[in-house]
């Protein structure tokens, strides 16, 4: 229609469900036709994605489902397109988006209209981070999702909301103003925008460390990275439910995508340069916030800390610069999120019933929620990396890959998987485990049909990327080998011989 | 020096400013004659002349021209600027009625004062001459002291309009000072023989009239060192008339000193270059932290307009063709932003009383979604969030400082911008996130439309950037 292709579609329909849920009358009806108005958009846009995958041919290496428009002139266009590193990506958010409606249908019951309305743009514009084709778009959707997120965290967080809003908006865009002017230097250097360009385009050397570093402030912060991951634990705990699922399971991602998308692919050298600065944040990352997870006394908390732990073996991965490392990292950026979508999930469960989040409130509930204990187990055990759960592909690819560029930075990050155990696992047995002592847990209901509906299909996912792990990966195959044939050709020999 | 003189200039491209001019002094005539009874037909007058002017520039032939002997020029950058001066012009008369009814202080002297600025604005715009500038800047200027003080009976109002009146004198004062000292060194008063007389090697006396003239200019544009006068004025002057001073004006002193710049001085941009970057800076910063502080709201307009002009000034700055298009950009982004942002404080009315406090505007969302939704789309676009307006005014200005390898200069600007988000977002957190308090009046039917204008102008901005950026560039070509 018009000339615009399916991808432009995944932007309009969550737009025009949005538009939807706005024209509805606050009564009980409306509110009615706002929930289930929302729910069907994102699943008709889930089921668009996957038109949008089965014509996408995961053998080719380039962007495909290509769509360009004039915008701003003749150098910065509204362009869009997938590979195999985006799509996964795409998937992901469309999926996850159902799931993140569903669980708010009980747990938000003030100002549902705005609440419904700013999901959905949402959703518009992370599937417009992974979409788009032109350095000044991206920026626009990859900066836009601050609105919609910094007004959930307020509005419907929990007692420190505001504090917690303010400093995830702030965070968040001083990192990327930063790389906005980075972005105009490369304008104005390429005399282009547009990103197949800019992929083929060599920066000089001494430019590319700058380009770099701007790059980096932003998805650093994005992702987040230690020392720069404070603002996390913040949004995440004061989040409503559905919001700590969007920001693990999608809004961390787009760091990790950016990594992939720009900084490695159009700054090879200064990314092998700054590779060791990576792994030791990384490295950092992983220890530190494992041990300070498992001083936490607020299971969001805990699973937010975890979630920069988690992000450390992404970063780790990426920057070994080789193919094992970046298509484990893009396994284990999959793999968390659903994992910790489902966990985010599994404590509103009982949120919702007893409105603490504090660990030491619950306890026993194996007694009361059998169901919910199985979950709650499954959910954990991928977290810590249990072979046989998604968890456990995208660790030991990027370890594996970690061993090979640098043996020290693999053997830290592993005592991290043992860390990580322990907190996961102590969580667990805190609040699963032992007898109900709490007098408020007696009567605590197990799962509803409604909370079953939404978890079963995340734990058969998380099972079967468990057993399957080629379901993703060969999807992202082609595109890795050819970013990392052309990371090769982008270094000058000498250096290309120590990513080999 | 044989320069032809005829007898009689082409009027053709003053046409507009004619037009203004003598429609006003028709309009003192019916006002003198009828009182403050006739200010509804005076208003309508007005804004029908102004529209007028407003098509007759564009449908004048996109070349440029000049007449009075090359005192005025009209090119595509003036007509521009036009435009966005009588946009603001027009929306501070439409604006205006209301208020002063209620306030009683609805004479008809307010219009044609704003009518006259109004043609000195556009004389600003359009001077290739010192003389000419000046004639420009001091009919703009005696108008607006006037009506700043059109609440006489009011303490701070009359304070307001004296604090302006003095400060601006002085200004006029320094801005002459340099350009007799131009005059005196270069021989010439009209710029492109400035510009042939700097470009000659060895004139420090001519950078030392440039720095006063810059002076003058930064009292107009009220950036950093010259802003003291500009929160006073804003508070104090009744609303309108601080809606109109942090338009119009400001549309006319940011053209002037482009052109001035630009046409005369690029030969000597490594003098001046520092001189801008330091004003840019300083006013950058001091908008963004000494926002912060505020809890009035026109106050803290008032320095959010002075940060504003800092980040045009960055595009100045480069002393580009892109720079120049950045600020062509940011500045009609910036009078459809600061239109809609005073729309909304003049709806601010509870109990038929008018509130400016940042605290009254609690919980708007929930009794006024309306307005909310629209200062909230406004606040964001000023925090410079894309897609919104405010993201592409600040790109085009940056994208230039960066081409011209202004690093230092990009880096502070935009940090700064992170910063003043803090207060535009304590606005909307106002609204958003707190509690209620007292629901304001029923908006009035013109502060709503120009309201809606201005919110759905920024956001759909985004849609329009293509076509607008090929406008703002013309408008910079014809400057080089």
């Amino acid at each position: 229609m018009f000339g615009f292709g399916i991808l432009s579609g995944l932007l309009v329909l969550p737009l025009a469900g949005a538009a939807f849920v706005l024209l509805q009358k606050d009564d009980e009806a409306g509110r009615r036709n706002m929930r289930w108005g929302a729910f069907w958009t994102t699943i008709v846009t889930f089921l668009l994605s996957l038109v949008a995958l089965s014509r996408f041919d995961a053998a080719k290496a380039g962007f495909q489902l290509v769509e360009r428009k004039a915008w701003l002139g003749t150098e910065i266009t509204y362009q869009l397109g997938v590979d195999g590193i985006a799509m996964p990506f795409v998937i992901l958010t469309t999926f996850l988006m159902p799931f993140c409606i569903a669980a708010s249908f009980n747990a938000i019951s003030k100002r549902q209209k705005e609440y419904y309305a700013l999901f959905l743009l949402l959703e518009t514009l992370m599937i417009g981070v992974f979409v788009a084709l032109d350095l000044v778009l991206f920026y626009a959707f990859f900066e836009a999702g601050l609105i919609p997120m910094f007004l959930i965290i307020g509005i419907w967080g929990g007692a420190r909301r505001i504090y917690a809003s303010f400093k995830f908006f702030l965070y968040t865009l001083l990192g990327s103003v930063l790389m906005l002017l980075a972005i105009m230097a490369m304008y104005w250097t390429a005399g282009t925008a547009d990103i197949v360009k800019l992929l083929a385009f060599k920066f000089p050397s001494g430019m590319q460390y700058w380009l770099w570093l701007a790059f980096f402030a932003s998805f650093a912060v994005k992702m987040p990275m230690w020392p720069v991951h404070t603002w996390l634990p913040d949004a995440h705990v004061e989040a409503p439910t559905a919001g700590s699922v969007i920001l693990a399971g999608i809004l961390l991602k787009m760091g990790g995508y950016g990594f992939l998308r720009f900084s490695i692919p159009m700054f090879p050298e200064a990314s092998l340069y700054f590779a060791n600065f990576v792994f030791a944040l990384s490295v950092i990352a992983i220890i530190y916030t494992s041990l300070v997870a498992m001083m936490q006394e607020d299971i969001k908390k805990l699973i937010a800390y975890s979630s920069v732990a988690h992000m450390g073996f992404v970063t780790m991965g990426l920057f070994t610069l080789n193919a094992q490392g970046v298509q484990g990292a893009v396994f284990q950026m999959v793999s968390h999120g659903l994992v910790s979508g489902a966990l985010f999930l599994c404590v509103g469960v009982v949120y919702d019933r007893m409105h603490t989040r504090e660990i030491a409130a619950y306890g026993g509930l194996v007694n009361k929620m059998p169901l919910y204990a199985m979950v709650f187990l499954l959910f954990t055990m991928a977290n810590v990396g249990l072979p046989g759960t998604s968890g456990f592909v995208g660790e030991f690819l990027t370890l594996l890959a970690s061993f090979k560029a640098n043996t020290w930075v693999a053997f830290f990050a592993t005592t991290g998987v043992i860390l990580s155990a322990a907190y996961a696992l102590w969580l667990f047995a805190r609040v699963v485990y032992g007898k109900v002592e709490k007098h408020a847990l007696e009567t605590i209901p197990d799962l509803s049909l409604r909370e079953i509906a939404i978890l079963a299909p995340l734990a058969v996912l998380v099972i079967y990327y468990g057993v399957q792990p080629n379901a993703i990966l060969s999807m992202s195959q082609a595109s890795v080998d050819a970013l990392i044939a052309g990371l090769q050709s982008g270094l000058p020999a000498k250096a290309a011989a120590l990513v080999k | 020096m044989n320069v032809p003189v005829s007898p009689v200039p082409a009027f053709g491209p003053a046409l507009p400013e004619i037009l203004l001019a003598v429609t006003a002094l028709a309009l003192v005539l019916i006002g003198a004659f009828r009182g403050d009874g006739s200010k509804k037909i005076i208003d309508a007058i007005a804004i029908g002349a102004l529209l007028v002017a407003g098509f007759l520039l564009l449908d004048q032939s996109p070349g440029r021209v000049s007449t009075f002997n090359d005192a005025f020029v009209v090119d595509s950058f003036a007509r521009v600027m036009k435009i966005l001066t009588i946009i603001g012009a027009i929306s501070a008369i439409v604006m205006s009625t209301r208020f002063l009814r209620e306030a009683k202080i609805a004479r008809f002297e307010y219009t044609i004062l704003i009518l006259l600025s109004t043609i000195g604005m556009m004389m600003m715009c359009s001077a290739n001459e010192l003389i000419s500038l000046y004639l420009g800047v001091e009919l703009q200027s005696l108008a607006l002291y006037v009506i700043a003080t059109m609440n006489r009976d009011d303490e701070k109002s009359a304070e307001a309009g004296l604090k302006y009146f003095v400060l601006g004198a002085l200004s006029s004062g320094m801005l002459l000072y340099g350009m007799s000292l131009v005059y005196g060194f270069t021989g010439s008063v009209t710029f492109p023989a400035i510009a042939k007389a700097v470009s000659a090697p060895g004139g420090a006396g001519v950078v030392f009239g440039l720095v006063f003239i810059i002076a003058g200019l930064a009292f107009k544009m009220s950036v950093v060192p010259f802003h003291m006068w500009t929160p006073d004025v804003y508070e104090g002057a009744p609303t309108p008339v601080a809606s109109f001073v942090a338009t119009a004006p400001k549309m006319a002193a940011v053209a002037m000193t482009v052109r001035i710049l630009i046409d005369g001085f690029l030969p000597v941009l490594k003098d001046w270059q520092p001189i801008i970057v330091f004003v840019a800076i300083a006013s950058m910063a001091l908008g963004a932290f000494a926002g912060i502080g505020q809890r009035n709201i026109k106050r803290l307009m008032a320095y959010s307009s002075i940060g504003n002009m800092g980040y045009a000034l960055v595009g100045l700055a480069a002393g580009s063709i892109a720079g120049v298009e950045g600020i062509v950009i940011f500045m009609g982004v910036y009078l459809a932003m600061t239109i809609g942002v005073f729309a909304v404080i003049l709806a601010m009315q509870t109990g038929g009383r008018r509130v400016e406090q940042i605290g009254d505007l609690a919980g708007a969302a929930r009794t006024n979604p309306g307005l909310a939704f629209a200062m909230a789309a406004l606040l964001f676009s000023l925090i410079g969030i894309p897609p919104l307006a405010g993201f592409f005014a600040k790109f085009y200005v940056f994208a230039a400082a960066i081409e011209a390898k202004l690093f230092v200069l990009a880096v502070i600007g935009i940090v700064s911008s992170v910063v003043s988000a803090f207060y535009y977002l304590r606005i909307i957190k106002v609204m958003y996130f707190d509690e209620p308090a007292p629901a304001f009046q029923p908006m009035a039917i013109e502060l709503k439309t120009m309201m809606w204008l201005s919110a759905g102008f920024v956001l759909l901005f985004a849609i329009v950037a293509g076509p607008l950026k090929n406008v703002a560039q013309l408008a910079a070509k014809s400057l080089f």
